[in-house]
């Protein structure tokens, strides 16, 4: 290792982590008590769960794949999964605004967002 | 010296395969998708500095490809090339610049390869959100990238072929 390498590293490193950080602080920030968790399968919007409900839904998919969806004390997680990669599952829990949980082999994403009536538009109307 | 080139780089092949396999045996788990140590790119780096470019991108992709078949699907293929391929071209840049030693353009590789693999997901998935994993994907490719980088070093410097 000679110098520039040191240098490259540690640049990555801190732009990186104060990239994670800063986005990490406006989002607990942003986050509203209306946050709910919005499931989109391939593109498409599957349902939307408020993260005060305590649920557990199982999306099911035509070739008999599923995930299972638990909202349990304002976090949101997915407990069970059929893919062969369980990334999902072992996911760590989300809760705040913006963070999401990804199912590659099911094509389906976990996005938690604010709830309509916290929205700028809907203050201004 | 063509008998030569084929056996090496069938070795490396292998070698390269048997990493992947490896890897796909023991997964990471740590919350983040797509967190890999890239054993894989070890045997690129080794091959990048001692068997020439083009040789290497071969490799890569010959790797990528057997990999996907044997043990993965279409969508993990499309993934793994697309990270292989701007890796490779990242790593192949930052060599050229001469600036740096093989620690340093290894982090270029496992950083450029999860913006790669990150990049197809997005168009995938339809998700832009997805970006948010990029900070956190970005600084586990420069750990794994100065792992990999400071073994390969040490392989590149002790073996000649």
């Amino acid at each position: 290792m000679k110098k520039n390498d040191v240098y490259l590293i540690i640049c990555i490193l801190v732009v990186c982590g104060g990239i994670a950080l800063i986005t990490n602080l406006v989002t607990r920030a942003k986050t509203t008590d209306a946050a709910v968790a919005v499931v989109t399968i391939d593109g498409s919007e599957y349902g939307r769960f408020p993260l005060d409900v305590d649920t557990e839904e199982t999306i099911r998919f035509e070739d008999g794949s599923y995930n299972t969806l638990t909202i349990h004390d304002g976090i949101c997680d997915i407990s069970e999964a059929s893919c062969p990669d369980q990334i999902c599952v072992n996911h760590m829990p989300i809760q705040y605004n913006g963070q999401n949980i990804v199912c590659l082999p099911n094509k389906l994403v976990v996005t938690i967002e604010n709830g309509e009536e916290d929205d700028i538009d809907g203050m201004t109307h | 010296m063509k008998t030569k080139r084929l056996t090496t780089l069938g070795l490396l092949m292998a070698l390269a395969f048997v990493l992947s396999y490896v890897e796909y045996l023991l997964p990471l788990n740590i919350g983040i998708p797509g967190a890999k140590v890239g054993l894989a790119n070890l045997v690129v780096m080794v091959a990048l500095y001692s068997i020439g470019s083009k040789d290497a991108l071969l490799l890569s992709f010959v790797r990528v490809l057997l990999v996907g078949f044997t043990f993965g699907n279409m969508a993990m293929m499309l993934y793994s090339m697309a990270g292989a391929v701007l890796s490779f071209f990242a790593m192949l840049l930052f060599k050229r610049t001469k600036l740096f030693t093989a620690t340093g353009v290894s982090v270029i590789g496992g950083v450029f390869h999860n913006v790669g693999q990150i990049i197809v997901a997005i168009f995938v998935l339809e998700t832009a959100s997805l970006i948010y994993y990029l900070p956190f994907l970005i600084i586990i490719g420069t750990v794994s990238g100065v792992v990999i980088g400071i073994i390969s070093s040490m392989i590149i410097t002790r073996i000649k072929i």
